[in-house]
């Protein structure tokens, strides 16, 4: 009991301070023993920089330390704070309010990921599936053993797959994907980007063994193209377009 | 078989049955709605052999099209291995019990038995 007031009080000593403020409405769930979602509103004051991110901190900070979120880079490159703002999947630490426009804010945990607690989600589905479509080069000689030092590629060749070598595993897309919400066992957007990635990798060998894990019931075919994931990327990555590219190579249409 | 298979399978059915259906709307078009629709126009339609193989040919594109499209419907809706072979088994046996039927109608009145 004495730790958490010590705790609130070390970290009170920046409060933000300023004219214009937001109401931040948090949802609430941990699902040991809440029967339904709770949300607590908070007035947080803001600058024109502040993000969200800050803001859920400022609540952790001076009102309610017990707010689960999950975070670390700050930056929109760790991809660990992913929840929807506003009913749109967004990165905490990349999203301004100023640029919500919103007088209130709502965040959420992402949706089609099951909830440890508030706005933090499980991950397991997400890094399964991207583990299943072997994301990594695969060659049967390496840069080691080879004569050649390196494998040397065109800028034409880096081109096919350099935006899809973006992707900071943040879930969003997933989050957005509608098959997603109701095919429990689909492949999903994200892991589907990366193994175009290392599909339309000139380095890569093993086209056929992942065109063939995505050539599934619950594989590529699933994906109904609404589009949402390349709408939500934070990286600018294009998941239905690689989608569709894949798609291309398991009609015949690409080789 | 592979998804990709089955899915080129019914891309390709949707793709020919949309020809051949303009074919069969644009047929209706050289009479009357309700003159296309008497009994004796319908019936020498049937007995005309090369329509008859036509709507055949349709009525098993759709069939092909349309239960494979319930399939993947009903594997997005739940899922479950028992579940999922059920739903595989149930709609490739209703697609053949479809099929079956429509064949049998065409064949009895291209026959002459209706």
């Amino acid at each position: 009991m004495t730790l958490v007031p010590s705790i609130a009080e070390e970290q009170a000593s920046t409060p933000l301070s300023s004219a214009k403020s937001i109401t931040l409405r948090i949802a609430r769930f941990n699902p040991e023993h809440d029967g339904e979602r709770k949300f607590m509103e908070f007035t947080i004051p803001y600058e024109k920089w502040t993000t969200v991110l800050e803001a859920i901190l400022e609540v952790k900070k001076h009102f309610d330390h017990s707010v689960a979120v999950r975070y670390s880079c700050r930056q929109a490159t760790c991809g660990s704070c992913g929840m929807m703002i506003n009913g749109k999947p967004r990165l905490a630490c990349f999203t301004k309010i100023s640029e919500l426009d919103s007088d209130v804010i709502t965040v959420e945990p992402m949706n089609n990921f099951p909830i440890i607690r508030d706005l933090a989600v499980k991950f397991e589905r997400l890094f399964d599936t991207h583990h299943k479509i072997k994301p990594y080069l695969i060659r049967d000689d390496s840069e080691i053993t080879s004569n050649e030092k390196e494998f040397l590629q065109t800028p034409e060749e880096v081109e096919q797959y350099i935006q899809f070598s973006n992707c900071i595993k943040c879930g969003l897309c997933n989050s957005a994907c509608p098959t997603m919400a109701t095919d429990s066992s689909f492949v999903g957007p994200q892991a589907l980007a990366q193994a175009y990635r290392y599909v339309a990798d000139s380095r890569d060998k093993g086209k056929d063994t992942r065109l063939k894990i995505i050539d599934d019931s619950h594989g590529i075919w699933r994906c109904h193209f609404a589009g949402s994931c390349s709408q939500v990327c934070p990286k600018g990555v294009d998941p239905a377009m690689g989608i569709q590219f894949l798609r291309g190579y398991l009609l015949g249409f690409r080789s | 078989m592979r998804e990709s298979i089955i899915m080129k399978i019914h891309y390709g059915t949707a793709l020919a049955a949309v020809a051949l259906v303009a074919v069969h709307v644009l047929m209706r078009l050289t009479q009357s709605f309700a003159e296309s629709l008497e009994y004796a126009n319908v019936i020498a339609n049937y007995q005309f052999l090369p329509y008859a193989g036509m709507l055949e040919i349709i009525l098993i594109l759709l069939s092909i099209h349309g239960f494979n499209g319930l399939r993947v419907i009903l594997l997005e809706l739940k899922q479950g291995k028992t579940y999922e072979k059920a739903v595989s088994y149930g709609c490739l046996a209703a697609m053949i019990g479809l099929i079956a039927y429509g064949s049998r109608t065409i064949i009895m009145v291209n026959m002459g038995m209706i």
